[in-house]
């Protein structure tokens, strides 16, 4: 019989902690699906970061080396520059990525790191309990924003890949989401692009893939993928930001 | 031909470093170091497989240093107090996770911003871990430059053997005084590849990580990391003994402090006055048993910082209750002269043996 379903080999066997309906499980097995397909499993280095998704290690079938909350873009950068014929990716939250390292990530984009960063935006501090995080929507409540994310007293969402892809030295930068397996498999061609464009040398690559956290969103699994389509994505529009290497062969 | 140069003590470090192997720094400017940051910007990408990474700030930069360690480089990163303090989570890090690097910190006065000028007011930082958690770094305290640059090539060494950060602290004054340097033959790096994250191949795949969420597994780390610490306290006390077979009264002082106390020492024998000086090399581990022995024929001690005392108290742990220990600071920047530093001295000799 064909087999036409398996666990890829760069994912492990260790069943995921996270949540029903959780992102963070649906993405690393895409980026586990990638990395199969391109064939990098040996040559991959990995940063999982502080958060929900601070085990990685026990999910990734690669090598992988733990950042301090908030550094992945520093420690990939330093792995990377070390090893330049490695493929370094980082794996950050939005509080990491667009709070605490806020810095390590502008200026690692703006170097050019050619790294590949996959962004987990699910609009909230997921491992902590669900306190406001720099994405969170205006009007959303957390546990720090209990009436709602007011703009005048906590600011206003922040959009990083805009922002980044106004850095020369960022080459591609999409946002995806995985609420629906159409989604996801957009997803999926985002990520493997985005890796592509790294084993090509291109430069600082970034995915920000739209997670459902039904947890903190105090909603269920498909409320939440629907608040992804009829909430989130309109303050956060899923679609390819910044593309310089449009012209090249496409990884698919 | 002898290789001897005349060098200033910041360009030493940077020189000893990559002779030593050292291919990859990151860091960010602070006086008074810069000329470190700036050796390593002109000749570190000269060297085959060199990085050098001017930093957005000392956590970026100490946090390059993580990875690239792991990645398998000798790696480096050089700060002054402030900018020390902000890599404190990153040398927690290291430890933790078990991964060499050099810091070295060209000590200036504090606390807060200060001022740029040389002081020895990071000692319990240095000594005590910095960070936070349960763990040490080693600690090697330069006296002159040609120290400077023996010891950065050491603590490389002392790094990989150990797999644990080591810095180097120095101050304002070591950094920037020349003086005539003879490099040492760096010996071959001797670490073992299994430590090192460079993909998987197609073998089993290793993390590296810091986070041990069930309480007896981390308790288990943090004795393992106890039982090595033990280790290196075995085997790795440095110090210096000057003229102290017939003193009667002994100077305590580490790094420019000590060397301050040799030109008052000497000053105060040609008048006859017998009083000597202990040097510890290694802060970290602390030389307490020549301390502890030294106490068995003299009980007089004068513990000389470039601060408020901070190594006075490793001197009465380390006396457990024996001899007197008095103390001579002089914090914030100032830079006392072997006169000055004399004169105090003849105070404590005549109040305790006239
Ligand atoms: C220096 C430091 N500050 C705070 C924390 C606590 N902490 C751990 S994860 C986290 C935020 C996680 O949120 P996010 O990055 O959005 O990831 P998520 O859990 O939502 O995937 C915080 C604040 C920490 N580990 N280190
Ligand atoms: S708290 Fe949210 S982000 Fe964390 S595992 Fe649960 S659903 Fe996922
Ligand atoms: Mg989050």
């Amino acid at each position: 019989m064909k087999k036409v379903f398996s666990r890829p080999r760069s994912l492990k066997s260790t069943p995921f902690h996270y949540c029903a309906g959780c992102g963070h499980s649906i993405i690393h097995r895409v980026i586990c699906e990638v990395i199969d397909e391109l064939g990098i499993r040996g040559i991959t280095i990995g940063v999982p970061p502080a958060g929900c998704a601070v085990v990685a290690y026990n999910y990734f079938d690669v090598d992988m080396l733990e950042a301090p909350h908030g550094r992945g873009c520093a420690v990939a950068t330093g792995i990377k520059r070390t090893l330049p014929d490695r493929v370094v990716f980082s794996y950050q939250g939005d509080g990491d990525l667009a709070a605490i390292g806020t810095a390590e990530t502008f200026h690692a984009a703006n170097r050019g790191e050619n790294i590949t960063v996959i962004f987990i935006n699910n609009a909230v501090y997921g491992m902590t309990g669900g306190q406001m995080a720099p994405t969170t929507l205006l009007g959303q409540a957390s546990t720090t924003s209990p009436p709602g994310r007011n703009a005048i007293l906590d600011g206003h969402p922040i959009r990083m890949s805009e922002i980044l892809s106004n850095l020369e030295g960022t080459a591609y930068i999409e946002r995806v989401a995985v609420n629906s397996a159409q989604n996801i498999l957009r997803a999926k061609k985002a990520v493997k692009k985005a890796f592509q464009c790294q084993i090509d040398g291109a430069g600082f690559n970034m995915i920000e893939v739209l997670s459902q956290c039904p947890t903190n969103w105090k909603m269920n699994a498909v409320d939440a993928c629907r608040w992804v389509d009829e909430v989130m994505s309109k303050t956060f529009p899923i679609g390819v930001i910044k593309d310089t290497v449009k012209g090249r062969k496409d990884a698919d | 031909m002898s290789d001897k140069i005349l060098i200033a003590g910041n360009w030493a470090i940077g020189e000893a470093a990559i002779r030593a192997g050292c291919r990859f720094y990151a860091g960010y400017p602070i006086t008074p170091q810069n000329e470190l940051t700036e050796y390593m910007a002109e000749n570190m990408r000269r060297a085959q497989g060199g990085t050098f990474i001017q930093a957005e700030s000392e956590i970026a930069a100490v946090n390059m240093v993580l990875g690239a360690s792991s990645a398998g480089a000798r790696a480096m990163t050089s700060s002054s107090s402030p900018g020390i303090s902000l890599k404190q989570e990153g040398i927690s890090a290291l430890a933790a996770d078990e991964l060499p690097a050099v810091i070295v910190n060209m000590m200036r006065g504090g606390p807060g911003l200060g001022n740029i000028l040389p002081s020895q007011g990071d000692y319990f930082q240095a000594t005590r871990g910095g960070g936070h958690g349960d763990y040490r770094t080693l600690v090697l305290a330069p006296a002159s430059v040609q120290e400077l640059a023996d010891l950065t090539m050491d603590a490389f060494d002392l790094a990989d053997k150990y797999r644990n950060p080591v810095m180097i602290l120095g101050d304002g004054m070591t950094g920037q005084m020349m003086e005539p340097v003879e490099f040492g033959k760096p010996r071959p790096r001797r670490y073992n590849e299994k430590y090192i994250l460079k993909g998987a191949g197609d073998g089993k795949s290793k993390f590296v990580r810091a986070l041990i969420l069930d309480a007896l597994r981390m308790e288990e780390h943090n004795w393992k990391l106890v039982r090595k610490y033990r280790v290196i306290e075995q085997n790795e006390v440095r110090f210096e003994t000057y003229k102290t077979g017939n003193a009667r009264l002994i100077i305590i002082a580490y790094g420019i402090a000590a060397r301050i106390a040799k030109g008052a020492i000497n000053r105060l024998r040609d008048s006859g006055m017998k009083v000597g000086l202990i040097r510890p090399i290694t802060l970290w581990p602390f030389p307490a048993q020549i301390i502890r022995d030294t106490a068995e024929r003299i009980d007089r001690f004068l513990v000389f910082e470039m601060s408020t005392g901070q190594m006075i108290d490793d001197v009465k742990l380390a006396l457990e209750g024996r001899g007197h220990v008095s103390f001579y600071g002089r914090p914030g920047g100032v830079v006392p002269t072997p006169a000055e530093l004399a004169k105090a001295i003849i105070q404590e000799y005549r109040r305790v043996l006239a």
